[in-house]
């Protein structure tokens, strides 16, 4: 989230697209029916079914799943055409006036550059016109054809709502209605907030969907103010705070990226990654990139760590892949090339795509270990349970250990939510039986093999052997502990540049925040953008302090939130470029003359000039784009792709198939479905009544939603012969499950391309252990193809085939 | 009734199988079989505990009666079993006496002599069969008022049967349920009125026998039949 | 939250941390099932209710849920039967239900997913508490509360057919009706009800009934300009009022909202079951039993002669047919 949960209460137009915030984040939602219901905000829900965040929408309007691009496109060219643009926030905070190389371009639904051998772009043709000076040109009038402005309403163009309507089967009455409501919010007094999820991410173009929103959020002006911004509702209570300490396999903490095979040294690492700024006077926030890097390595080896061995980066592993994403894990897994898998809170067996692969891949294991509050179907994926899991038992060798853990409310940490807050939490429960928290795992682990390497040596030990474990109890660290190295604090003591005598922070002291962090090896932090939440004053993220000054919902005292404990990114954008806030009574920040008060914590220097340095200081241009260069693989742009698997062609270009530079792998080709053979346009989704796999074992959730179904429409079921509350099979390329029919006029068919399209929706919750009735996951459908720039795997939209059954256990009717 | 009597085995008018009479000072009249008996008063008693555990439930200035069943749980529980077995008991004490009380011309005369039956002026009233209009009254008014109450009791029996009838209907099954037990409390009331007050009724039902003066006095037809069998032999 | 010494203002704040009497006792009762002679109410408190605003809920069950963990209640895990109605109807362990409904809007041609919250109205004139025959096995309180009292209640059903909202179950295991209690034992110390504790969007409001007649016309207003011309409160007058109400986009039309009745009232069967029928029936079996009475008195027993035992011997000794004696 740009701005935060409480910050919704602020809006005027709440889109919901890509996400069903009603059901799958009730009490996130409550803020959007503040909005509603104390300023009159409008709520619009797009979506292929009518979810209950639908009914208590006031406009809704159905989409084929997978086609946002066109949608949003097609809303772009409206404001465009009809002049509903914020044009002071666009021409100061945009990139709209940068002119663009020639030799860009875009046709037959391909930028320049594709080679179709590598599935790749060559993406030197999507960048700037640089001048002499280093800096890229601009044409404030935006009348240089070149310039991205120009470049947009072009690109945007061909996305009539008539197309719209062609591709997403949305009658266009409805979208026009929708684009007008969106219109209006290019007024500076009136803001939009996007509301998003997995319907946007798991997609093979889900980088893009969100794109095509945050640019439209762009040109109304809706980035950086109360009641706007790109809100992403993250699917579990911690996942932001799983992205940000860099739990994936291409990151390090606080998005620093792991090094590749291509940067052998430190310095050839760096190069690519301390941004100089593209437009005069610019930030670029990333110049500090070496500061948070040197304290990274710092938090990680200590005293090992020195200038002289480049902070021990040779410890660091190289990527020789883009990343060693969970797909490219089981993919090699299948392969043989996979012996262990630590399964730290995960359950792959319910979780990833194409459940069969996956089942296939843990079979081929040595070990396997799970570490789990509960009894997971991945723990269990050996056990034959009928046609809900039919192993073959005595065929797997995979030596499986349960390792139960501590639930959230038996355990002390913190978590952090959608909209970056860092709340601490204490324990609730004594965990039962032999759980134990995961650091005293993962800490008894590593001292028995930080042991064996003592013993035994190896291959490379120093980097188990040499890494910084400085905690009162080594077999457990306390939570605290790991926060305080999160902030992280001086090792020397930290003297003003300015003035050597004085001391900023004494050595052993926690750094105030990341500003003070510096790249010779006087200070450490294990995650910079945490930095703050720990320091002397104290753990920020247990404060409760509720008090909102002028109910502005920014609440700057309860807990923290990253960075700095700022609200909303970007909050410079709230005012004109003179620092006038463009609505005052949406006041965030103003320029007093000397500095900026307000609200919340400027994301600029607090006395940087309002005309000075531009809002969006992470990016090297000073402002936001709406053309991202080279920064995704699949384009500067949005651009309409279908998925892989869809019932039409796409209208750019019958030929091509998903997202063009989507990562294939060879044995996964064979398991793509044809609309001939699976006419039915699938997606998965979560009920308000369960959480993932977890609730299943809660027999109240249990009660309130008990068995696996599937919904599908009443034109369909009559087609098909189907009945309400009858048994269903449903059926893709790469397996099938037995369900229990919901026929809803929730679900109605749409036309697309001519064509009718039947959409089949299917829930995720349901598997083979625990209390609910045993069920089946979408995964056993879905195929295993991930997002073009970070893998996300695609569950959203995809193929599959229908017909009345007698259930698991019985003969296919 | 217009069919001829055949010689060799007469067709009973008025008497009944069991009935019989037998002479002496005073005659004696067997009226009921101990198997009737039985039946009558496993009956009456299942009367009396519906009659008092339905009043119990139906007003509250009667609800202590529950207390002679154990307390309102059980009384609740156990009311709809003894109206089974009252149902059942009734229903073969029933086919028992069904024919016996069919309606003829006579009990039209009877009835409109009404004031003399509550007089006592038997002397004024025609000479009847086994079953006098009232007697009939009794047990159809009885039978049709049971049929009513089981009907609308399994309508209104929680436990079992809650889920097969809408509400709107079990609401006019408790109000017919309920005026249905007035009436049959009613009925009984006169039951038992009538017996005691025609005096040497009751023993019918205790020894199963009555005088033979009982019988010229209120069933002088069904005396003379049972009689005449006499002479002709053993009724079958 | 005012003083200890009345009801609860509002569901949405935390419980005292201090242990607190119960404030809700014998002195509150107004009305007990039947029992006429209730001594008066010790005081009066703030007549309380419940808002269910049906244009905020989001169907999420919490309430459900809420209202499971609070009362401890066990309901069964059945299965889909093609609905989102879990369980499908309220039972002795699910004491509120969320129902589905897709109704297509006819002056709009769109679909709307109404979505409402079933459960006890707490009626100001209950029903169930007419037809109760158990002494003290329903109370209602003077903050308006209906209350089910289990160890009075005998399980005979009576109270599903007083009432007119189809609420009550009658346990199989223990032969007790179930239903809302507006959650009595949390409102007793202070608390709102459970389910409006949990209701992430406020949906769910509780706090004097004066209040939330208040907050139900902003929302009237509200939902009047987003179209909705009919949008009204369901506080029903057949019943005296209820003391849960709702706040309906389509208030002209309750029964789309799965069957929510239009104007509800006591049964006419219940009430001459409970009152002309009572009366009447036991003064006709008074009478009756008083006639026989009278007439054993002062009539004449209806005897058996002398004559008639004769005459009875003669008819039975004689030979032939008997004569056609003289009437005695």
């Amino acid at each position: 989230m740009t701005n935060a949960w409480t910050d919704i209460k602020n809006t005027d137009l709440v889109v919901v697209m890509g996400g069903n915030a009603a059901e799958a984040h009730p009490c996130g939602f409550k803020w959007v029916t503040e909005a509603k219901a104390h300023r009159g905000a409008k709520l619009i829900v797009v979506d292929p079914r009518y979810t209950r965040t639908a009914s208590v929408s006031d406009v809704y309007a159905p989409i084929r799943q997978g086609s946002d691009i066109a949608f949003l496109n097609g809303v772009i060219n409206h404001c465009i055409q009809n002049d509903k643009v914020q044009w002071e926030y666009t021409k100061a905070y945009t990139n709209a006036s940068f002119i663009v190389k020639e030799g860009f371009g875009y046709a037959d639904g391909l930028f320049t550059g594709y080679d179709e051998e590598k599935r790749d772009y060559d993406r030197s043709s999507w960048d700037y016109e640089f001048g002499e000076d280093g800096f890229a040109k601009v044409d404030p009038t935006l009348t240089h054809p070149r310039c991205v402005w120009n470049l947009l309403k072009q690109h945007v163009a061909a996305y009539t709502p008539e197309l719209v309507e062609r591709i997403c089967g949305t009658p266009r009455q409805k979208f026009l209605q929708i684009a007008q409501m969106i219109g209006e919010c290019s007024s500076p007094v009136k803001t939009m907030t996007s509301m998003y999820a997995l319907g946007w991410t798991q997609h093979s173009h889900g980088a893009q969907n969100i794109r095509a929103m945050a640019m439209l959020q762009l040109i109304l002006g809706n980035i950086g103010v109360r009641g706007g911004g790109m809100n992403a509702l993250r699917g579990h209570s911690n996942i932001q705070g799983l992205t940000d300490l860099g739990l994936m396999s291409h990151l390090l903490t606080g998005y620093l990226n792991m090094p590749t095979e291509k940067e052998p040294d430190y310095k050839t690492y760096l190069s690519s990654r301390q941004f100089r700024p593209l437009r005069p006077g610019q930030t670029s926030y990333w110049q500090n990139y070496s500061k948070f890097m040197v304290s990274f390595q710092k938090a990680m080896w200590g005293d090992a760590a020195t200038a002289e061995n480049d902070w021990c980066y040779h410890y660091i592993p190289k990527l020789d892949v883009p990343a060693y994403d969970i797909l490219r894990m089981f993919e090699l897994m299948n392969h043989g090339k996979v012996n262990g898998y630590l399964c730290q809170g995960f359950n792959p067996v319910l979780a990833f795509p194409n459940r069969g692969k996956v089942v296939a891949g843990l079979s081929k294991l040595k070990f396997l270990v799970t570490m789990d509050p509960l009894e997971t179907e991945t723990a269990r994926f050996w056990e034959n349970h009928g046609p809900y899991n039919d192993v073959d038992t005595k065929a797997i060798q995979t030596e499986v250990f349960q390792l139960p853990t501590v639930c959230f409310a038996e355990d002390q940490g913190s978590l952090t939510n959608s909209g970056r807050w860092l709340q601490w939490f204490w324990p609730a429960a004594t965990p039962p039986g032999e759980a134990k928290a995961d650091t005293w795992i993962m800490a008894q682990i590593f001292l028995r093999m930080r042991e064996m390497y003592r013993k035994e040596g190896g291959a490379f030990p120093d980097p188990i052997l040499n890494l910084s474990w400085q905690y009162h109890n080594p077999g457990e660290p306390e939570p605290e502990e790991l926060a305080k190295e999160i902030n992280g604090r001086a090792l020397t003591d930290l003297r003003d540049p300015a003035d050597p005598s004085k001391i900023l922070v004494a050595a052993g002291k926690q750094v105030v925040n990341f500003s003070q962090l510096r790249d010779d090896g006087s200070t450490m932090s294990g995650c910079w953008i945490y930095s703050g939440c720990f320091n002397e004053a104290g753990n920020n993220m247990a404060r409760r302090d509720n008090h909102d000054p002028d109910n502005t919902g920014a609440h700057p005292n309860w807990t923290f939130a990253w960075p700095l404990n700022r609200r909303t990114l970007y909050n410079r954008a709230s005012a004109d470029l003179d620092g006038k806030p463009w609505d005052p009574s949406r006041k965030l920040l103003e320029w007093d003359g000397a500095k900026w008060t307000g609200y919340d914590v400027p994301d600029i220097a607090p006395t940087a000039k309002p005309r000075d340095v531009m809002p969006f200081i992470m990016n090297q241009e000073g402002v936001s784009r709406l053309f991202a260069r080279g920064m995704l693989r699949d384009g500067p742009f949005p651009a309409h792709m279908e998925p892989f698997e869809s019932p039409i062609a796409n209208p750019f270009n019958p030929k091509m198939r998903g997202n063009p530079v989507a990562r294939i792998f060879e044995s996964d080709v064979a398991q793509f479905g044809t609309s001939e053979e699976f006419p039915y346009a699938a997606t998965s989704y979560r009920l308000t009544e369960h959480f993932h796999y977890w609730t299943k074992h809660n027999r109240v959730n249990a009660a309130l939603q008990p068995e696996f179904f599937v919904e599908l429409s009443e034109e369909l079921a009559r087609e098909k012969g189907i009945t309400l509350g009858g048994w269903v099979r449903v059926w893709s390329k790469r397996g099938s499950v037995h369900a229990k029919a919901v026929v809803t006029k929730r679900i109605r068919p749409l036309i697309c391309d001519g064509k009718t399209v039947h959409v089949i929706g299917i829930p995720l919750h349901w598997g083979f252990v625990g209390a609910a009735k045993k069920g089946f996951g979408p995964n056993s459908l879905s195929p295993f193809v991930g997002e073009a720039n970070i893998e996300t795997p695609g569950y959203k939209a995809f193929l599959v085939n229908i017909e009345p059954s007698n259930g698991p256990g019985g003969v296919t009717a | 009734m217009s069919t001829p009597p055949r010689p060799a085995k007469p067709r009973l008018v008025y008497a009944q199988p069991g009935d019989a009479v037998e002479p002496g000072h005073p005659v004696t009249v067997s009226r009921y079989g101990p198997w009737a008996r039985v039946n009558h008063w496993i009956t009456a008693s299942s009367l009396i505990l519906l009659a008092i555990s339905g009043l119990a439930l139906f007003t509250p200035a009667l609800f202590f009666l529950t207390t002679l069943f154990g307390g309102g749980q059980n009384t609740r529980a156990l009311h709809p079993w003894i109206g089974v077995l009252l149902f059942v008991s009734f229903f073969v004490f029933f086919a028992q006496l069904w024919r016996a009380n069919l309606p003829a011309k006579v009990d039209v005369v009877w009835l409109s002599k009404i004031k003399d039956v509550v007089g006592g002026h038997e002397e004024n009233l025609p000479e009847l069969g086994k079953y006098n209009a009232g007697q009939k009254f009794i047990f159809w008014g009885m039978a049709a008022l049971i049929l009513l109450l089981i009907a609308t009791g399994v309508m209104i029996w929680e436990q079992y049967f809650s889920a097969y009838f809408g509400i709107p209907l079990r609401r006019w099954a408790v109000l017919v349920h309920s005026i249905a037990a007035v009436l049959i409390i009613c009925i009984f009331i006169l039951h038992v009125y009538a017996a005691i007050w025609t005096r040497g009724t009751l023993r019918a039902m205790t020894r199963g026998t009555v005088t033979g003066g009982w019988a010229w006095r209120h069933h002088r037809k069904w005396l003379r039949e049972l009689a005449g069998l006499r002479r002709r032999g053993p009724a079958e | 939250m005012s003083g200890s010494t009345d009801s609860p203002r509002t569901a949405v704040s935390n419980p005292p941390v201090q242990p607190m009497a119960s404030n809700l006792g014998a002195g509150d009762v107004i009305r007990r099932s039947a029992t006429s002679e209730l001594p008066p109410p010790t005081r009066q408190l703030t007549p309380v209710a419940k808002l269910i605003d049906v244009s905020k809920c989001i169907g999420c069950k919490a309430c459900q849920s809420a209202c499971i963990e609070w009362n401890d209640t066990h309901p069964a895990i059945g299965e889909n039967v093609g609905v989102y109605e879990n369980p499908h109807d309220l039972t002795e362990n699910m004491f509120t239900l969320m129902r589905f409904t897709e109704w297509v809007n006819p002056a709009t041609d769109s679909l709307e997913w109404l979505i409402r919250k079933d459960g006890c109205m707490h009626c100001a004139d209950p029903g169930c508490l007419k037809a109760c025959p158990a002494p003290g096995a329903i109370v209602q309180y003077s903050n308006g509360i209906v209350d089910f009292i289990h160890e009075n209640c005998i399980g005979c059903g009576y109270c599903v057919k007083g009432c007119p909202f189809n609420i009550p179950r009658i346990s199989k295991a223990d032969h007790r009706s179930y239903k809302c209690t507006l959650c009595s034992d949390r409102v007793a110390v202070g608390q709102g009800p459970a389910c409006a504790k949990a209701c992430p969007t406020q949906a769910i409001v509780f706090g004097t009934k004066e209040d939330m007649k208040k907050h139900a016309e902003g929302r009237i207003a509200d939902l009047k300009s987003r179209g909705y011309d009919q949008a009204g409160l369901y506080d029903p007058p057949g019943v005296g009022g209820t003391h849960v109400m709702y706040v309906l986009h389509h208030a002209d039309k309750p029964q789309i909202y799965a069957g929510l009745p239009e104007n509800p009232s006591i049964s006419p069967l219940v009430q001459s079951w409970k009152g002309v029928t009572k009366y009447v029936g036991i003064a006709a079996m008074g009478f009756m039993a008083v006639g026989s009475l009278v007439h054993g008195v002062f009539g004449r027993a209806n005897r058996v002669t002398r004559e008639e035992e004769e005459a009875a011997e003669r008819l039975v000794d004689s030979a032939g047919p008997p004569p056609p004696g003289p009437r005695p």
